[in-house]
């Protein structure tokens, strides 16, 4: 398995980062060598093996629907760049 | 050539838990922005999300209600994407391992619809936008969190008015389960139509497109009309159909494109590292469903065995929940059903038409309604001036006893009392008199209309149609 110039581009762009053309041709190879790193896993034999989403081995860990004080508007708002009417500032979303 | 339409329904509820899903946020409606929020739904480093266990319970009686198979091992993923109303960048949602799957849902005809898939995930924030040109939007995070359930049903919808009914069902069905208040306007019940056309008697698939901002039932059935419209020229003409995001507009009555397709969203799901999966124990999934609220289907059914009323009326009334509820309320206070059912069907539901007032925020006390009933039955009162005796209740809460006492309403049937009233309308009305006498029958009808008159309508019309008769015949005979 390996990543194409054009296929770490469109990720890049999914995730907001912009990346000169020199460095993607670094990142390429970069990624390449991490993906030939992992692909070493393929040997073992995973047959009759569930696949795995979890590191740990807890399951059903559930918090009962009970109502605690939320944050003073002012605390969840210290962290803006800019507030109005109580409300966070974002740059205008064109629909 | 003619088209048949392909539609399937996405439809969004929030669950009506008392704090969010991953937080011990409230999700009240209507508080100030940014009021409800916490460093959890606030997307803030270093906090971990705990799943909250009333949202995997609800989920599962919508699953179970709908006839889905569960999920027994299941978890929670990240759906990635930049929009400001999301402030981990990521919702927790369900991808290839929903809590319910493999539903079904009949139609009125018969027709089954399937239920593909039934997941949990947390609802966004809202983006209030700003005027054109102020260049900036204001986000209020007091709904980001907000639990919810996403119904996804396979196209097996063929016209908009099935799609219509479909989501009503739907609708009554979450009601009924106390799982979500679905008020459309509110937002708690939000529904995204995908629709493609075919031509008729084919099984090849169209392009389809997607339908969202639909905000009512009539806009849902209006918006599919336009699109199937918008899709069949297109199609005459040998054009293609783009597939895209296409938004009703409300106002101008017609859908618009908003994004194409082709530039795909990738949203690079993967299992939450921060969330343990959930492994459902077939005891506490077999107790929730022994544990099921009776259903509109099933309540139905038991008005027409139970209490023998028409189809027609056990359907109207148990097409609303409060309503299904108000009514065996009343019958707790009286004993008639059809009865009970033929006043709510006519008055209260022309009053609550007139009020706009939906049934959830019905005032009257079904007591008060049974007492007016009972009232109407003995003779106290008149049906007429029981109609008009419940636009007062209606209208103030006040209980009959408290109207008829105040407007001195009360029904006269006493005998002597009337017959006084009866003698003077004879001397009255000599003509009339003697047209009855002279075999005109119809004569006794003005001159009960004359008494109804002196009396203001109080009068017992069975009594004095008796007493009149009598005296009347009596004068026959001298």
């Amino acid at each position: 398995m390996s990543v194409s110039e054009q296929e770490l581009r469109q990720v890049a762009e999914l995730v907001r980062l912009a990346f000169s053309e020199d460095e993607l041709r670094v990142l390429v190879g970069e990624f390449n060598r991490i993906l030939q790193f992992v692909a070493k896993l393929n040997a073992v034999d995973t047959t009759g093996v569930p696949p795995t989403v979890q590191g740990v081995k807890v399951k059903n860990r559930f918090r009962p629907d009970q109502v605690r004080p939320s944050l003073p508007r002012t605390e969840a708002l210290k962290n803006a760049v800019a507030v109005k009417d109580g409300s966070f500032v974002v740059p205008q979303i064109m629909e | 050539m003619n088209f048949e339409a392909v539609i399937g329904l996405e439809v969004h509820a929030e669950l009506s838990t008392k704090t969010k899903i991953f937080c011990a946020c409230s999700t009240k409606f209507g508080a100030e922005a940014n009021t409800q929020t916490c460093p959890v739904c606030l997307g803030l480093p270093g906090t971990l999300p705990v799943l909250n266990e009333k949202v995997v319970e609800y989920c599962l009686r919508a699953g179970l209600a709908l006839n889905c198979q569960i999920t027994d091992w299941s978890k929670l993923d990240r759906k990635n994407y930049f929009y400001p109303d999301l402030p981990k960048a990521y919702q927790i949602s369900q991808s290839d391992l929903p809590l319910c799957r493999d539903g079904s849902l009949s139609l009125a005809s018969g027709k089954p619809i399937r239920i593909t898939r039934i997941h949990i995930e947390e609802d966004a924030g809202k983006l209030i936008h700003s005027t054109e040109g102020e260049g900036y939007s204001l986000v209020d995070y007091n709904r980001a969190g907000v639990p919810l359930i996403e119904i996804v049903t396979a196209p097996d919808l063929a016209t908009p008015e099935e799609a219509v009914e479909f989501l009503e069902k739907l609708r009554r069905i979450l009601i009924y389960l106390g799982i979500s208040d679905c008020k459309m306007e509110e937002g708690s019940l939000r529904c995204d139509a995908n629709i493609s056309l075919k031509p008729a008697g084919t099984k090849q698939l169209g392009t389809k497109t997607e339908l969202k901002n639909i905000n009512s039932f009539k806009a849902l059935g209006r918006a599919l009309a336009y699109e199937i419209e918008r899709q069949s020229e297109l199609l005459a003409e040998e054009k293609t159909v783009k597939q895209e995001t296409r938004k009703w507009e409300e106002a101008k009555q017609r859908t618009l494109s908003m994004r194409s397709k082709e530039e795909a969203q990738d949203y690079r799901y993967f299992p939450d590292p921060d969330l343990v999966p959930i492994e459902l124990d077939p005891d506490y999934v077999a107790e929730i469903a022994a544990a099921l609220p009776e259903l509109p289907e099933e309540k139905k059914h038991r008005f027409i065995e139970d209490y023998h009323l028409p189809e027609y009326d056990a359907e109207l009334i148990t097409g609303s929940k409060y309503l299904a509820d108000f009514f065996e309320a009343v019958l707790k206070h009286y004993c008639n059903p059809k009865a009970a059912s033929n006043f709510i069907m006519g008055e209260l539901l022309r009053l609550m038409g007139e009020e706009g007032l939906d049934p959830e925020d019905l005032k009257v006390n079904p007591a008060h309604l049974g007492d007016l009933l009972q009232r109407i039955d003995e003779g106290e009162i008149s049906i007429t001036q029981g109609k008009k005796i419940f636009e007062r209740v209606f209208r103030t809460g006040a209980s009959p006893e408290e109207i008829i006492q105040a407007e001195g309403l009360r029904q006269i049937s006493d005998q002597t009392q009337l017959l006084i009233v009866v003698n003077k309308v004879i001397q009255d009305y000599p003509q009339s008199v003697r047209d009855y006498l002279g075999g005109k029958e119809k004569a006794a009808g003005f001159l009960i209309g004359q008494i109804m008159r002196e009396t203001k309508g109080q009068a017992n019309p069975q009594v004095i149609k008796g007493l009149l008769i009598e005296e009347l015949e009596k004068m026959r005979q001298e």
